[in-house]
């Protein structure tokens, strides 16, 4: 796989990122809980706390390392069940159509129409709250435009003629999902999903994270996006320079 | 001997780089449109007979670029005309129809309408008038009840209708040449009969040239009077149709003409096996190397 | 008298349109195909003609197994294609197969050649890889291609050279009926001698026998044995190639005949036959229809036969 120039950057920006999580025990100068002294309260960027402190006297530095761990997590994991959902969801409602995409459609429909952060609410209000109720309710919420893109992209995918000469070659429905048409829709999906984790950390962040660290991960997983999309079409592969 | 209308003088053209081309589409192109002649360009995909009518009309877009050559229309270089000027010519006096009349016609807006913007904008009528006049023109492309289509939205009709539609528009301002770049090839065959003795019918009746450009040889030998055929970037023959299609002088041509399956030629002869171009040419390459270029037969059998 | 290999007979295809009613009331059914029937011998090239609307293209599906028909039986060599008795996609997989158009979209764009012609083998079973690797060789060579290219993928070959890879795709699995969906009208003129000339090649060569799609005649004429003239879902004139070219009788078919541009006729002095003449009548029976004016297709046609007016020519008259 020739990879470009935006899945480097996107690459290098989320590794960073991923590697201030798991190294933050160990270059976090400071506890992000613990060492809140009311005396440094809301104190600038300085040689002790490069970042200034928080509110409560908390280093901001220590906070965003630690922050990161807590953000990719629910970033990666949340937009993983959105995704396995939205395929699912989708594909099949694209490729068989009749009562099954009806109900997909209007359930679709639904969820769009409910503002996603009052749902992912009531959904941790029936689990309780915590780290694995925050996955579950982020990735039962944003399904919806990826079930809306790989509907669409089945729809327009399945009168190409390779699908059609697959089903006269004898291939079975789930077969002909699985192998003809879900490696032809990665590109927007996978696009889809990087977009998804920014956007999943932003919910997350409506919390306590600083600027520009949310930044950071949200431009790196756009990227990387961008640059695994470009890198799995085959076009690009053979690209004579 | 009149004066051509249409002067192509050795055109090049290709993907441009900045100041350099990289990639040559036309090598050095020439031919002559008189006033009210038909003239065909023939060739597959890749031949440049289309960049050629973009670059008559002043229509390529970047990265293609002009590198040399003129283009004369009516003694006057299109290439080193300022786009003002080229604006004024396109779609009053140089129009041009295509494959695919939704690329040319505005989905939101009535065929009427449309038809009518050409008479206003380039002969200044009043918007009653040019209403008036675009009913007329419908009528005059054989479009069935056109008061009642003129309000039409172009997306409920027929390919063939929108055809229609598209060399009403085309022929709106009396131009004095008309490019019309595969204009059936998307439409049923009975359809494209009619569009094709439409376009005839039309233009020899207002003294329009026609430069038509296809790869389907039957159609250029229904509509026009001589032909250029293109291959790689190049003229390679060029003579009036019945000549061209009776003696053909170019290995291409001869490879084109046995390549095609022709009717009524199984009842008489047998199946033959059609002829397979690779191989009666040894090297493609070399196919642009000669060329021949019939000289035009004018009253008297002068020159 | 010998079994035909494929035996279409009365098949009715009708789509429920969702009409402008209310909550998707007034639903209409559009009448694709109205009851066509017709057999296909081994090593025939049969041809559908007709243009767009006619139901050509839905009538291949059905041969296919991708459209269901809503009425009227598809047989190979005596046993059902379509209906409880229809065998799975496997089993009608190694009897009938397709060649597509759009030499651009039939291919996946992300499976190499060789990967789209293993794969249809490994699933009916064959497993060995030598056995399998002999196969794709034998394929590309007589498709014209060489056994180094399998490993490339759809998009670095020509649209000549990806139609012989469909070619290729279809015939893998051995079929004995090819359907031809317009095989050559997406390629250029020199690429179509070619496969024109590649497709009767095979056809003798491995016993095919075609049913081919087609809106260009001259190339109908050319390939045909056999030609079916449709007309919104009705047969109007069905013969031998000689009968339909050189004796054309149901206006349609003249009218489509005549409307050819081909370069002899474009430059005969005499004129073509005059199709706007008046309808003639054919041993005091009228045809329904003229080919002209284009019949409602939510209603059922008019009552109509198919009558024999010749040796292997038919064609369709009002009822007597």
């Amino acid at each position: 796989m020739r990879l470009g120039f935006n899945f480097w950057l996107g690459a290098t920006l989320t590794a960073l990122v991923i590697l201030a999580g798991v190294l933050a025990h160990w270059i976090a100068p400071f506890d992000p809980v613990l060492d809140a002294d009311l005396m440094n309260s809301e104190l600038p960027p300085d040689a002790t706390f490069w970042f200034g402190t928080d509110a409560q006297g908390r280093d901001v530095y220590t906070r965003i390392l630690y922050g990161a761990q807590i953000s990719l997590t629910v970033g990666i994991v949340s937009q993983v069940i959105n995704s396995l959902i939205g395929i699912t969801l989708g594909m099949t409602a694209g490729y068989w159509g009749g009562w099954w995409d009806d109900l997909v459609n209007g359930l679709t429909n639904v969820m769009l129409a409910i503002p996603s952060l009052i749902f992912a609410l009531a959904v941790m209000a029936v689990l309780g709250p915590g780290l694995p109720s925050l996955l579950i309710a982020l990735g039962l919420t944003n399904w919806s435009w990826t079930c809306r893109i790989a509907r669409s992209s089945t729809l327009s995918l399945k009168s190409q003629g390779y699908v059609q000469a697959a089903q006269t070659l004898g291939y079975g429905d789930l077969r002909i999902m699985f192998t003809q048409i879900l490696p032809n829709m990665m590109g927007p999906i996978l696009v889809m999903a990087t977009l998804g984790m920014g956007s999943a950390v932003l919910s997350e962040a409506a919390l306590v994270f600083p600027g520009l660290a949310i930044f950071l991960s949200v431009l790196g997983f756009n990227l990387l996006g961008a640059g695994l999309r470009d890198s799995l079409d085959p076009h690009m592969r053979t690209r004579k320079p | 001997m009149t004066a051509p209308l249409l002067d192509i003088r050795d055109l090049r053209l290709g993907v441009a780089a900045g100041r350099t081309v990289t990639h040559p589409l036309l090598k050095g192109v020439s031919f002559q449109i008189m006033p009210g002649e038909a003239y065909g360009l023939v060739g597959e995909s890749g031949s440049g007979k289309s960049v050629t009518s973009l670059a008559v009309m002043g229509l390529l877009k970047k990265p293609l670029a002009v590198s040399g050559g003129e283009i004369l229309f009516k003694g006057q270089n299109l290439l080193s005309l300022p786009k003002r000027e080229m604006r004024r010519l396109r779609g009053n006096r140089i129009t041009m129809i295509f494959q695919e009349p939704m690329t040319a016609l505005n989905p939101l807006s009535t065929v009427g309408r449309q038809i009518a913007e050409m008479f206003v904008l380039h002969q200044g009528k009043s918007w009653d008038e040019a209403h008036k006049l675009a009913v007329e023109a419908l009528a005059n492309v054989r479009v069935p009840n056109p008061e009642r289509r003129a309000k039409n939205l172009p997306h409920p009709m027929s390919g063939g209708l929108r055809q229609r539609v598209m060399i009403a528009m085309a022929l709106a301002c009396n131009p004095d040449l008309l490019i019309a770049d595969e204009p059936t090839t998307a439409l049923d065959v009975t359809v494209q009969a009619e569009v094709l003795r439409l376009i005839k019918e039309l233009c020899a009746a207002r003294g329009t040239a026609v430069l038509f450009i296809s790869h389907d040889l039957g159609v250029i030998a229904s509509i026009c009077q001589r032909v250029g055929v293109m291959y790689g970037g190049c003229l390679v023959e060029e003579n009036e149709t019945r000549a061209l299609f009776d003696n053909p002088r170019h290995d291409y041509t001869r490879g084109l003409l046995g390549a095609l399956p022709r009717l009524g030629s199984r009842s008489e002869h047998g199946r033959q096996r059609l002829v397979d171009i690779d191989s009666i040419i040894a090297d493609r390459s070399k196919l642009t190397e000669t060329r021949f270029i019939a000289p035009r037969v004018v009253e008297g059998g002068q020159l | 008298m010998t079994q035909p290999l494929l035996q279409v007979d009365d098949l009715h295809v009708r789509f429920p349109i969702a009409g402008g009613g209310l909550l998707g009331t007034g639903k209409r059914m559009l009448h694709a195909v109205n009851g066509i029937s017709f057999s296909l011998a081994k090593g025939e090239c049969l041809s559908i003609v007709g243009e767009s609307g006619c139901g050509k293209s839905t009538t291949a599906l059905s041969i296919l197994g991708l459209q269901e028909p809503t009425e009227g039986a598809i047989r190979y060599r005596g046993q059902p294609l379509n209906g409880p008795g229809a065998p799975g996609r496997m089993q009608r997989a190694k009897a009938v197969q397709m060649v597509f158009q759009d030499p651009y979209a039939s291919l996946n764009p992300r499976q190499s050649v060789r990967t789209s012609l293993a794969a249809p083998l490994r699933l009916h079973g064959m497993t060995a890889a030598s056995e399998i690797e002999g196969r794709i060789e034998a394929m590309l060579k007589n498709v014209g291609l060489t056994p180094e290219q399998a490993k490339r993928y759809p998009h670095e070959f020509s649209g000549g050279q990806r139609q012989r890879i469909g070619i290729a795709r279809a015939l893998i699995l051995e079929p004995e009926i090819v359907v031809l969906d317009e095989p050559v009208s997406a390629l250029d003129v020199s690429i179509r001698a070619q496969i024109i000339n590649l497709l009767l090649d095979l056809q003798e060569k491995l016993g095919l026998s075609y049913i081919m799609i087609s809106h260009d005649l001259s190339v109908v004429e050319h390939m045909s044995d056999r030609v079916l003239v449709m007309f919104f879902g009705e047969v109007v004139e069905e013969g031998g190639w000689r009968q339909i070219f050189e004796a054309p009788t149901h206006p349609y078919t003249r009218r489509l005949i005549a409307a050819i541009p081909d370069p002899d006729v474009a430059l005969k002095p005499v004129g073509r036959q005059d199709e706007r003449a008046e309808m003639p009548l054919l041993a005091g029976r009228r045809f329904v229809s003229d080919g002209r004016a284009s019949p409602d297709v939510f209603t059922p046609p008019a009552p109509s036969e198919l009558v024999e007016i010749g040796a292997n020519h038919k064609v369709r008259l009002a009822m007597a």
